[in-house]
């Protein structure tokens, strides 16, 4: 049996434990998604998604349950053990593609190669160019990276969560800001590398067509998931 | 990206090239402080260099002058109500000063030893007279401690038998040049006439209107002491262990040892005064630049939250996002020393060469010590380092989620 990418039993997320306004977002969440599974996850404002989303990404801890990173239980690991885990196996893209402004195109791709300094710099900046070409943007590499339109720095942003080679990529409505033309395209670029490297995508999205392209979809609604 | 550079750096100089308007500021506000520092650092050396240099080259580091002379009551004499009365202080000579002075020279302490006959005397020229000092003394020796020639401004520092050396002010008032002849005349009624053979300026009035140096031997005739001594001028090796020094000599020789540090204890006050001041301000213009360092921080801290998240996210460590704070603050002090220290000695050689002495010499000798230089260059990056402390601390420990969420 293929162990997969990720795997939640019984996660839940409170606020303000112990309060009188303790208040639980996520109720019992299982979850798993098989490598090189394209899921679409659902859901109206305030359901829990990001929440959800923050807890995959090991960017916060759930109160309670368990959550599995290829095999890896997550919940016991320190700081410094979920960062390693994090930059090795995750790649984010968030919806306002948070691109860092004091760096170019090339160089945002590059960071978090740079970051982990387990790379050659030759090695970095071969791999950073490659990602910029798998995305359309050979061209405005060197490219201030706030200069460049949304569509544009949502690829960049996209390269960037691929630099690691990363089993599992999170993405935060990463179409929510895009014209329908460049979500479309930001979207099939996604797809596509999903089906050419085996990467996992978790998509967050409001978008009801692009989720009808995704292997699966599961809704959250009031914090918890249904099928 | 550089290869060489580990990634904090990069991000660090990254974040203040691009916050540039803020980096420029805050570098100039350092700028302004250290430029301050070494500036006022270096002009009190100077100043106090000068000083020194002055007190020291006219005057003896120690005088061994003869005890006071006290009255001595009468013992058991049937007198009641009796005051004893402190008697008027004779010229009188100190006594075995030969063998005083040739034990001062064998001291380890003492660079030189020149004794002296002193007393006051009239200068007559025509219809004009001043009540003088006059200082008997060897040229060889004196003028190795009291630097005579160096003051000079006419004639040599030659002293026959009927030569005098006098100062500018009293040759004014006398009408006296170089070369004429003076008559000096003592209370006990002993004339002599003497040529001037130089003229010095003390940069000090008083001095210039009152003080002559005479031969040590004429000296002793002109006031009717032959073979005396009223002082034996002494110079040291370590100028601030004079007054130590005296009083050991005192306590283990029949006179009074008087250094310069005694002679001149306002001066001493005067310096302490202007050290705790400069002291203070250097302490207060540190502070600022340490509140300004971590203001522009903190406020790049606040800017940065969403870069800091999304590091974090891309497996950033806590450690990695502190340093990078870190190296911004200390680049900043040391960006601002630098440039400080450069404008400093900027400014210094500027009032240097613009501020004079009423007689056109320097105000203070040009004094820029190795130490101030290396100490500010450590301490200002490591002001810098530790103002960044808080803001650093404070990105490190960001919450991602709430970060990126801004």
């Amino acid at each position: 049996m293929v162990e997969p990418v990720l795997r939640l039993e019984g996660v839940t997320r409170s606020y303000n434990i112990g309060q009188p306004s303790a208040i639980e977002v996520l109720h019992a969440i299982d979850l798993h998604l098989d490598p090189g599974e394209f899921l679409a996850l659902m859901g109206p404002s305030g359901s829990g998604k990001s929440t959800l989303l923050n807890l995959v990404g090991l960017l916060d801890r759930p109160t309670s349950g368990e959550i599995w990173i290829n095999g890896t239980a997550t919940t016991h690991l320190d700081d410094a053990e979920l960062t390693r885990l994090r930059g090795h196996t995750i790649g984010f893209v968030f919806q306002e593609h948070h691109l860092i402004s004091a760096f170019s195109a090339i160089e945002n791709v590059m960071m978090p190669m740079v970051v982990d300094r387990s790379f050659e710099t030759a090695e970095i900046r071969a791999r950073a160019s490659e990602l910029l070409a798998r995305v359309g943007l050979t061209k405005v590499a060197n490219h201030a990276a706030m200069a460049m339109s949304g569509g544009e720095q949502q690829r960049v942003a996209i390269a960037r969560a691929l630099a690691m080679a990363p089993d599992l990529v999170l993405a935060d409505e990463p179409t929510g800001n895009l014209d329908s033309k460049s979500a479309d395209s930001v979207f099939a670029l996604m797809r596509e590398v999903n089906r050419d490297s085996g990467t996992s995508f978790l998509i967050v999205t409001h978008n009801l067509e692009l989720a009808q392209r995704c292997d699966r979809i599961i809704d959250m609604i009031d914090g918890r998931l249904v099928k | 990206m550089s290869q060489w550079l580990p990634f904090e750096w990069i991000a660090a100089v990254r974040f203040l090239r691009e916050g540039r308007l803020q980096t420029v500021f805050i570098i100039l506000g350092i700028t302004i402080g250290v430029g301050v520092i070494v500036f006022m650092s270096a002009l009190l050396t100077g100043l106090q260099a000068n000083f020194l240099n002055r007190v020291l080259t006219s005057s003896a580091q120690i005088q061994l002058l003869p005890p006071d002379q006290v009255a001595r009551p009468l013992r058991d004499a049937d007198i009641e109500d009796a005051i004893v009365q402190r008697p008027a202080q004779r010229v009188v000579s100190i006594d075995q000063w030969p063998k005083i002075a040739a034990r001062m020279a064998t001291l380890p302490d003492i660079a030189m030893v020149s004794p002296t006959m002193s007393g006051s005397a009239l200068a007559v020229r025509g219809d004009a007279s001043r009540a003088i000092s006059i200082s008997g003394i060897e040229p060889d020796s004196y003028f190795r401690i009291v630097r005579i020639p160096d003051y000079l401004v006419a004639g040599n520092a030659r002293l026959a038998s009927d030569e005098i050396i006098i100062g500018t002010e009293l040759a004014k008032d006398l009408g006296a040049s170089l070369g004429d002849k003076l008559n000096i005349e003592t209370a006990n009624g002993t004339t002599i006439v003497l040529r001037i053979t130089g003229l010095f300026d003390l940069g000090n009035k008083g001095a210039n209107e009152r003080n002559a140096y005479i031969a040590l031997r004429t000296a002793q005739s002109l006031l009717g002491r032959i073979g005396a001594v009223t002082t034996i001028e002494l110079t040291v090796h370590d100028i601030y262990a004079a007054e130590t020094l005296a009083q050991q000599i005192a306590a283990s020789n029949p006179v009074r040892a008087d250094s310069w540090i005694k002679t001149n204890a306002q001066f001493f006050t005067a310096v302490n005064a202007q050290q705790t001041s400069n002291t203070l301000i250097r302490v207060f213009v540190a502070l600022s630049v340490a509140f300004g360092i971590a203001a522009v921080l903190v406020v790049s801290v606040i800017q940065r939250s969403k870069d800091i998240g999304i590091l974090r996210a891309m497996g950033t460590t806590r450690g990695q996002i502190l340093r990078i704070f870190l190296i911004q603050g200390g680049l900043l002090g040391l960006a601002g020393t630098v440039i400080g220290a450069a404008v400093g000695v900027g400014g210094l050689y500027w009032w240097h060469a613009a501020v004079r002495q009423v007689d056109g010499t320097e105000l203070f000798p040009l004094i820029l010590q190795r130490e101030l230089f290396i100490v500010t260059l450590i301490l200002a990056p490591l002001t810098g380092l530790l103002s960044a402390m808080a803001p650093a601390l404070r990105a490190a420990r960001l919450d991602p989620v709430a970060a990126i969420r801004g």
